[in-house]
C-alpha cells in the first residue's frame, strides 16, 4: 500500500476524529459517523472515502447497509517501520542508566 | 449486536502463493511469531493453533474452504479462561487478485458485545498480517519473535 496515501489521509483532524470514532466503535453506518458531527453528511462521505481509499477503512456490506471499520494494519506497518527500530536502543539507554543509577550508594 | 474487527493488507504476490503462506507449517511458524497452524485444510476439519512452547492456543474447525480465494474457521481460545469461556468466534479469510497484487481480508467477529476475544486478537493480526506482507515481498519478517 501507497505510504503517501496513509499519511495525506490521516494529516486531516476530521479523518483522525472519524478513525477514533470507529475504533470506539467499530462497523458503522455512514448516518451512525455523521451523529454528533459539525459536518455535512457529504463530507463526512468524502472524508471516508479518502481514509478507504488509504486502506485505513474497510468496507463491508451487511444487506443493504455499508458498514465501516477500521483497518489498523497499515498504521501498524509505519509504527513498525518509524517506531519498532527506535525501541531496541530506547531500552538500552533506560537499562544502562538504571545500571548507572543503581550502582551508586543511596543517600 | 457483535464484535467485529476486519484486517486488509495488499500483498504484491499471487493468490497461490498467499493461500501456501496461510496454511502451510514452514510458512506460518515464520511469521505467527513461532506459532503454527495445523489443519489439513477441508471442510469439517479440525485446525488448531500450536505454540512454540507445545502448548495448544486455540482450536476449531473448517467451515468452508475454496483455495485459493476464501476460508471460514470456527475459532476458540484455549488457553485463557475468560477468552475460552465466550465460545467460537468466525473467521473469514479472503484472498483477492488485483493486477499484480492480492487483497488478503481477515474478519473476525464473535456473537457478543465487546468481546474480550475479538479485543485480543485485534492486537495480534495487524502485526501477523504485517510479517506476512514482509515475508512475501522481501523473503524476511520484522518481527520475529513476539515482544
Amino acid at each position: 500500500m501507497d505510504d503517501d496515501a496513509v499519511f495525506k489521509a490521516l494529516a486531516d483532524g476530521s479523518r483522525r476524529l472519524l478513525l477514533d470514532r470507529l475504533f470506539r466503535n467499530n462497523g458503522q453506518r455512514l448516518s451512525d459517523l455523521c451523529a454528533g458531527l459539525d459536518m455535512s453528511r457529504q463530507a463526512v462521505a468524502k472524508h471516508l472515502g479518502i481514509l478507504e481509499e488509504a486502506n485505513l477503512v474497510a468496507v463491508q456490506w451487511a444487506g443493504r447497509e455499508k458498514l465501516h471499520f477500521i483497518n489498523p494494519v497499515p498504521i501498524n506497518q509505519i509504527s513498525e517501520r518509524w517506531i519498532g527500530k527506535f525501541e531496541l536502543p530506547r531500552m538500552r539507554v533506560l537499562s544502562d542508566l538504571k545500571a548507572s543509577l543503581e550502582k551508586k550508594p543511596r543517600k | 449486536m457483535a464484535s467485529s474487527f476486519i484486517y486488509v493488507t495488499f500483498i504484491r504476490t499471487t493468490p497461490d502463493k498467499l493461500w501456501t503462506a496461510l496454511t502451510e507449517r514452514e510458512f506460518t511458524e515464520k511469521y505467527w511469531f513461532g506459532a503454527h497452524l495445523v489443519s489439513d485444510w477441508k471442510t469439517g476439519s479440525s485446525w488448531k493453533i500450536m505454540l512454540k512452547d507445545g502448548r495448544v492456543a486455540d482450536t476449531g474447525e473448517i467451515v468452508e474452504i475454496d483455495p485459493p480465494r476464501r476460508m471460514v474457521i470456527k475459532w476458540q481460545n484455549e488457553f485463557m479462561p475468560e477468552l475460552k469461556a465466550e465460545g467460537y468466534s468466525r473467521c473469514v479469510m479472503e484472498i483477492e487478485e488485483m493486477g499484480e497484487a492480492c487483497k488478503l481480508t481477515i474478519s473476525h467477529s464473535i456473537e457478543k458485545d465487546n468481546a474480550k476475544m475479538i479485543e485480543a486478537v485485534s492486537g495480534g493480526w495487524p502485526r501477523i498480517l504485517s510479517n506476512l506482507k514482509s515475508l512475501l515481498e522481501t523473503g524476511a519478517v520484522a518481527l520475529p519473535d513476539s515482544p
